[in-house]
């Protein structure tokens, strides 16, 4: 038969010697390998990471737990459009849309918003097409963090209070430069006018 | 004629023989893990306790919470019989094994050892091969064809091994002429005058009964019994709970008593080297009396004793987490063709050079 790709090997196989009949010397070769092995791990390099003492770095395009981002001054970008329910292959994320009230202005940014936002984390497959969809740059997956392991499955279904960035004024920039507190207090206090 | 104290001696000495060998083998459970994970450059337990000492606990703690599974159509009674047999005879071979010289206080003597009996070594033969209706047993009981070709795997292995390993033991008996343990232990080392281990008279001797005694206890390479590639199980397939549990166990205890029986027979026992010289230095240079110092030999050589046991038992780890297991005829065929010819080989030559004079 022709070789496709003329790497094949042409094997025979060879009556064994007298020392492969033995066993003794392959089991002593190979006792010596795990020999090895084992002062290797007794003292140095074990391959096994502890998990929740040591844990590995995440690669920078790592997509873990969602997280519902505000805006420079604090208010939520979720406009509860569905896009991302939509999109989601999974059918993790579902929403309750509601309409934002006079006085709120400072809490929600358009006028439509989610009431409630929940994402079932044991359903999501973590594809970030959600990330993708969403128009409002609101819904992102973090690189950093992930669904921790759980006892109850209720528990894994995580709303609003687990998923909205947390009010942190310190946290707030424009364009990427740092406000102080004063200054985003001001600004939410206009934007609220 | 035994006498009373020595009889309540003896029945401590054999209830702490029973204790230590189920310590062993709760711990062996342990370090079988630990080994296997350095052997494969991983961690191993760690989570139970400092180190994961506990470990055995929890796995207690687990086995006994799992449910009593009895399979449809299992005979209940032996089925229940199969892991208590697998572990009673698993630890009674333990009650001949000399681990200590003797220990004097005033005019008592005390035998750090179950019973002395002439036929210490028939005992230990005796009882392993009844080992093997433990799992017989089970194998059958369980109504499971699994089970039983499992259980059919260790009969025909360990009868054909038990014959090599016999052979290989009636070179030993050649050199020692005689059974009793203690007594093959005390001509390893006679004051005065040096004598070798049973090693250096019989290499090929103990490579077999090595080989026979990885077999009897049925670990890998030749764990065939129990090959979960093929048999799911073995004869444990059909096993929840303790008796699982006792029959893991009985596993260990054997590999335990298999150590000790190999350090008796060809590593000197509780001889260790230069204990001659060391007591007399503690007499004449240090002024002792000569019953402490023996005394004091006796448990070094207790520990020293416990120390071949243990370097065994690593050894049976190291192999088991090193060789893959061999195929049935594979087996068969070395047990058969190699092994019984060699031991045999073995006696003849042990008599040639006995009758030349060149060992005794
Ligand atoms: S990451 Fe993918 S699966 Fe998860 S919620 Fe977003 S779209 Fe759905
Ligand atoms: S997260 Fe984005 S896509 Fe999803 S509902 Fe809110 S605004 Fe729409």
């Amino acid at each position: 038969m022709q070789s496709l790709s003329n790497r094949a090997k042409k094997l025979e196989a060879k009556p064994m010697t007298l020392a492969e009949r033995a066993y003794l010397p392959a089991i002593f070769q190979g006792l010596s390998i795990t020999m090895r092995h084992f002062f290797r791990a007794a003292t140095k390099k074990q391959v096994t990471v502890r998990y929740p003492e040591e844990k590995r770095p995440f690669s920078p395009i790592f997509r873990g737990l969602h997280v519902l981002k505000r805006d420079e001054v604090g208010r939520e970008r979720c406009t509860a459009c569905g896009l991302c329910a939509v999109a989601c292959p999974a059918e993790a994320i579902t929403m309750v849309a509601g309409e934002r009230k006079k006085g709120e202005e400072n809490l929600y940014r358009e006028e439509k918003y989610a009431v409630s936002y929940e994402v079932n984390m044991l359903r999501c497959i973590f594809c970030g097409l959600c990330e993708e969809a969403c128009p409002k740059a609101a819904v992102y997956l973090q690189p950093d963090k992930m669904a921790p392991p759980r006892f109850e499955r209720d528990e894994f279904i995580y709303g609003k209070d687990r998923l909205v960035e947390p009010v942190d004024p310190s946290a707030r920039s424009i364009r990427g430069i740092q406000l102080t507190p004063e200054q985003a207090d001001a600004l939410a206090q206009r934007m609220a006018q | 004629m035994i006498e009373l104290p020595t009889l309540g001696w003896q029945s401590i000495v054999i209830l702490v023989v029973f204790g230590v060998s189920l310590l062993i083998a709760t711990y062996c459970t342990y370090a079988e893990r630990v080994i296997a994970a350095f052997l494969q450059d991983r961690v191993g337990p760690d989570r139970a306790g400092p180190f994961g000492l506990l470990q055995p606990l929890a796995d207690a703690v687990k086995l006994f919470t799992k449910e009593e599974f009895f399979p449809a159509g299992a005979n209940k009674a032996l089925f229940i019989m199969g892991p208590c047999l697998a572990m009673i005879t698993a630890l009674m071979s333990s009650a001949v094994i000399p681990f200590g010289n003797v220990i004097q206080f005033g005019n008592n003597v005390f035998n750090l050892q179950g019973i002395e009996v002439n036929i210490g070594m028939l005992w230990v033969f005796g009882i392993v091969s009844l080992g093997v209706y433990g799992v017989m047993i089970g194998g059958w009981a369980s109504n499971n064809k699994f089970s039983l070709l499992g259980a059919i795997r260790a009969g025909s292995q360990n009868i054909s091994y038990e014959l090599a390993m016999g052979m290989a033991l009636i070179a030993v008996l050649m050199i020692s002429g005689t059974l009793s343990l203690r007594e093959i232990t005390l001509q390893q080392s006679v004051a005065g005058e040096w004598h070798f281990w049973n090693i250096v008279k019989q290499p090929l001797g103990f490579i077999i009964f090595l080989v026979c005694a990885f077999a009897e206890t049925n670990r890998t390479p030749f764990d065939l019994p129990e090959c979960e590639t093929e048999l799911v199980g073995g004869y444990h397939t059909e096993y929840s709970s303790m008796k699982m549990g006792l029959y893991l166990f009985a596993e260990y205890v054997n590999v335990f008593v298999a150590s000790a029986v190999m350090s008796v027979l060809y590593f000197g026992g509780f001889n260790f080297p230069f204990q001659y010289e060391l007591r007399d230095w503690f007499v004449n240079s240090q002024g002792w009396e000569l019953m402490s110092a023996q005394n004091l030999i006796s448990v070094l050589g207790l520990l020293g004793l416990f120390g071949k046991i243990f370097a065994f038992i690593f050894f049976f780890m190291w192999v088991r987490w090193t060789l893959p297991r061999f195929r049935y005829d594979q087996l068969m065929r070395l047990g058969w063709t190699i092994l019984i010819p060699l031991a045999i080989f073995n006696i003849l030559l042990t008599g040639g050079l006995i009758l030349g004079g060149i060992i005794k």
